[in-house]
């Protein structure tokens, strides 16, 4: 039985998450994940495994796609972070890449579909001309149990196609 | 509500409109339950024997209790009282002394099995706690397969019709087939969770408890739950929000439910459960797993006269509340879309330990589609005539519905009402050039290439009553609601709603707002299962928007039916196998499925491309497979291998309206399963034309391994 609490243990950390900054306390082994659900209040990035491989967590870490479920929030700390609620315009108006998930039907239930947003984005924006074989191996990453990848796939092409992203 | 690209009095019913669903999904917005909280709530966390099989001498939770943030610990003695959980469908007296306890007390029958569970201020602390339960196991031998004389069996299935003794005495040849259907299962990307809230009430209820999380049959969930911890009807109420994936498992009353609604009442705070995907994997229900031996009278013509079959049902440690549901659909769907004049079946219910098992998208339907369609492939090889002939000579012509098949399943008779079989199956030929298509693989073949194509057809069910209410108002603000007691899986039910709405108000279908899974808003309702929202909810709302169309009046209508509905389809796949690995890649998929009248085509092709996903992960990927000990194999994701986009297809779906369904004023059937049903059937004989074998894939998934022992024999 241990005699150290979890507060006792527990570190300042600083998340910049979207351009806001978001001052709390985590144990080291805090998740990246839970602490921008649970402590920032950002419950778009989803939890499907906890173990590194649905991707339905897929956030960007200054810029790349990372499984905020693999990484403590301490890790993050400094880094420039950006989930699914950053996407959209302060208006309202929604990313390339949401608008094309909606008009291309690439999302059912809707549980995958910010780790999916995360992952097109990052990869677009590092590759904005990535071929269709790469595109696929990228989006290979995450993994959707409703649509069949179909639509997921035509919608990310179709930005990349109109250079949006 | 999104904006939409439709205005006013435009048709709706038969248009591809984007959904109403999706904007709060796109931005993070959901309303999954891990996304709900409140300030007060505490953690439980399930503490689960880790034996398959086993005499549970006792639970010490002595250093649960002492560790940091814990406010509570309970093995079986604390529940002794909750009686054991009911059967939602199917029940049948034998099958109940089979049912689960909420927690196990004397003996634990699978690895998953929960004996204890820990709440704690924390589900950090929660998770380190329950790491400290004692949990003391006597190991028994399990039994892991249901073909083993040490299974339990509690009941046979039986039918029969004809004369199958006199087909058989008269045949031209009997043709026979083992074949199996491997567990797995619908696995949803959200885990399964519930947050039970315990509230004051003012009303005439009195203190009520709201569940979060609720899913798939809200209503029939939350009396069952209220009865079961002895509370009125009205106490439990269904707060249902997003659902991640519902495919048959999610939303089914299990265990946990009960629990977390019950440590809500007990320590009066909201009490959350969020299963992690370990837990996903050993607990929630299984399906498939079926073992069939089969036999055949087949004339001169090479037309089946009789099928006799025998089939096993692995159900795992313990019926739940499918009852006999999946087993009783491979009964009545065998003889599937052909005539089979005279049929026998014996459907042997069995228990191992393993996960117990329940629905998954095209219940007893995936199996029997293998099946069946397994055996006219051998009759194909054994008269020397191309598998699609076979099919024509055997498929039940458009003249003869309706059809009755002469069984009944979920208490209705099976009555085909309505089918264009051979029509369908000539489109899926002419739509890939099947001879041209069958000549350039030869070729690819010639040049050394494993390459082959298979075909595989099917008749699905949908829309299962017996009702369904919707009442329908006018908004002060020119909108519409719609209230029902269906419930929202993710599959576009409050789009199709409003589409039928809106195209008989004549109102923009953005206007219309689609209320479900609340159970406090309509006194009683069905949930969203068997492919029957889009045909029940769907004629209900469409019956009270002509009443208010015509009155004026806010309406209230219920659609009754005691008949399913039975579209249908062809599937064909085109596989290449690696010779090197037994690896198959699926090159092309088709799917040609008949859905009597399509509310939204985009939406209905939507549900058949993620429907053939499952369909080849059931195929070639899935499997829940165990070690001798009954110690499960795949319980994280490294081990369950679902298709990505690197192993799905492109799909081409030719969707028909030939035969709109009689019993239904707008001629709807379902569409949520006919794109998995044929897909283990069509690449199982693509697998075998690439390899040049016929015959030979005769257990799903099939594997690298499967198929590489193939190619070496």
């Amino acid at each position: 039985m241990t005699e150290i609490s979890a507060a006792d243990v527990a570190v300042p950390v600083v998340l910049r998450v979207n351009g806001d900054e978001y001052r709390i306390t985590a144990e080291p082994r805090r998740t990246l994940a839970d602490a921008l659900r649970d402590d920032c209040g950002l419950t778009g990035t989803h939890l499907g495994c906890e173990h590194g491989v649905c991707g339905a967590c897929t956030v960007l870490l200054d810029g790349e796609p990372v499984r905020s479920c693999l990484l403590f929030a301490v890790q993050a700390q400094d880094a420039g972070i950006r989930t699914v609620e950053g996407l959209a315009a302060a208006d309202g108006t929604l990313h390339p890449l949401q608008e094309a998930f909606w008009r291309h039907h690439g999302l059912q239930c809707g549980f995958c579909t910010p780790g999916f947003l995360m992952l097109s984005a990052g990869m677009l924006e590092s590759c904005p001309d990535i071929g269709d074989d790469e595109l696929r191996e990228a989006l290979s990453s995450n993994l959707c149990r409703c649509t069949g990848y179909q639509t997921i796939v035509e919608a990310v092409q179709s930005v990349r196609d109109a250079g949006e992203a | 509500m999104g904006e939409s690209d439709h205005s006013r009095g435009r048709p709706l019913i038969g248009e591809s409109v984007l959904r109403l669903e999706d904007r709060p999904l796109l931005v993070g917005e959901g309303r999954f339950l891990g996304d709900v909280s409140f300030e007060d709530e505490l953690h439980l966390r399930v503490v689960r024997s880790d034996i398959a099989h086993g005499v549970l001498r006792g639970v010490d939770l002595d250093d649960v209790l002492a560790a940091e943030g814990v406010v509570a610990a309970w093995a079986a003695d604390e529940v002794a009282h909750v009686p054991a959980i009911e059967f939602r469908m199917t029940g049948l007296d034998e099958l109940r002394p089979h049912c689960q306890r909420i927690l196990a007390g004397e003996r634990v029958r699978y690895v998953g099995d929960p004996v204890a569970v820990v709440i704690a201020e924390d589900p950090y602390l929660a998770e380190d706690a329950a790491e400290l339960a004692f949990v003391d196991i006597e190991p028994l031998e399990p039994v892991l397969e249901a073909t083993s004389p040490e299974a339990v069996a509690p009941l046979t299935l039986e039918h029969e019709h004809g004369d199958v003794e006199a087909a058989f005495a008269g045949a031209h040849r009997i043709v026979e087939l083992r074949a199996t259907v491997g567990r797995h299962s619908g696995i949803p990307l959200e885990t399964r969770g519930l947050l039970a809230r315990p509230v004051d009430g003012d009303g005439p209820e009195g203190d009520r408890v709201e569940l979060h999380g609720i899913a798939k049959v809200p209503h029939y969930n939350c009396a069952t739950i209220a009865a079961m911890l002895g509370l009125a009807p009205g106490q439990v109420v269904g707060r249902e929000g997003h659902v991640g994936g519902g495919f048959g498992i999610r939303g089914e009353l299990y265990p946990e439910d009960l629990l977390v609604t019950y440590a809500a009442l007990k320590l009066g705070r909201p009490v959350k459960w969020v299963e992690d995907r370990r837990e996903h994997l050993v607990a929630a229900n299984h399906s498939r797993d079926q073992a069939y031996q089969v036999r055949a009278a087949i004339d001169a013509d090479g037309v089946v006269q009789a099928i006799d079959a025998d089939f096993f049902h692995d159900q795992g440690g313990y019926v739940r509340t499918h009852g006999a549901t999946v087993p009783n659909l491979s009964v009545a769907l065998l003889p599937g879309p052909y005539l089979v004049p005279s049929y026998r079946v014996r459907g042997h219910i069995r228990l191992t330990n393993k996960t117990p098992a329940g629905t998954y998208r095209a219940p007893g339907r995936f199996e029997s589609t293998f099946v069946r369609e397994r055996l006219l492939d051998r009759v194909a090889t054994e008269y020397s005539l191309d598998p699609v002939e076979v099919r024509r000579r055997n498929l039940i012509p458009a003249e003869a519905m309706p059809f009755d098949r002469g069984v009944s399943t979920l208490g209705t008779p099976l009555v085909y009402d309505s089918g264009d079989y051979h029509r369908l199956l000539e489109r899926l030929l002419t739509h890939v050039g099947y001879e041209s298509l069958r000549e350039s693989l030869a070729q690819r073949r010639r040049a050394g290439e494993m390459v082959g194509v298979g075909v595989g057809m099917f008749v699905e069910k949908s829309g299962l009553g017996p009702f369904d209410d919707v009442r329908v108002r006018r908004l002060d603000d020119g909108g519409v609601e719609v209230v029902t007691g269906a419930a929202s899986v993710g599959q576009g039910m409050e789009t199709v709603i409003a589409q039928i709405c809106a195209d008989v108000l004549g109102v923009d279908y953005a206007d219309v707002s689609v209320r479900h899974g609340q159970t406090d808003m309509i006194g009683r309702g069905m949930g969203a299962f068997a492919s029957r929202v889009t045909v029940m909810t769907g004629v209900a709302v469409y019956m009270a928007a002509n009443e208010l169309a015509a009155t004026g009046e806010a309406a209230e209508a219920t659609f009754h039916t005691d008949h399913m509905t039975y579209p249908y389809g062809a599937h064909a796949a085109v596989v290449r196998v690696d010779e090197g690995t037994g690896g198959v890649t699926v090159e092309r998929y088709i799917v040609a499925y008949d859905v009597g009248r399509a509310v939204n085509p985009m939406l209905v092709e939507g549900q058949i491309i993620g429907g053939v996903a499952q369909g080849i992960g059931g195929a070639l990927l899935e499997l829940f497979a165990y070690d001798p000990d009954g110690q499960p194999l795949a319980t994280s994701f490294m081990d369950y291998l679902m298709p990505t986009v690197a192993e799905q297809p492109p799909v081409e779906v030719l969707l028909s309206e030939d035969a709109p369904s009689p019993l239904n004023p707008l001629g709807l059937k379902g569409a949520g399963e006919g794109g998995t049903t044929a897909c283990g059937a069509a690449i199982a004989a693509a697998i075998d034309d690439a390899i040049g074998r016929p015959g030979a894939v005769t257990a799903l998934p099939a594997t690298p391994e499967l198929v590489r022992s193939l190619l070496r024999t």
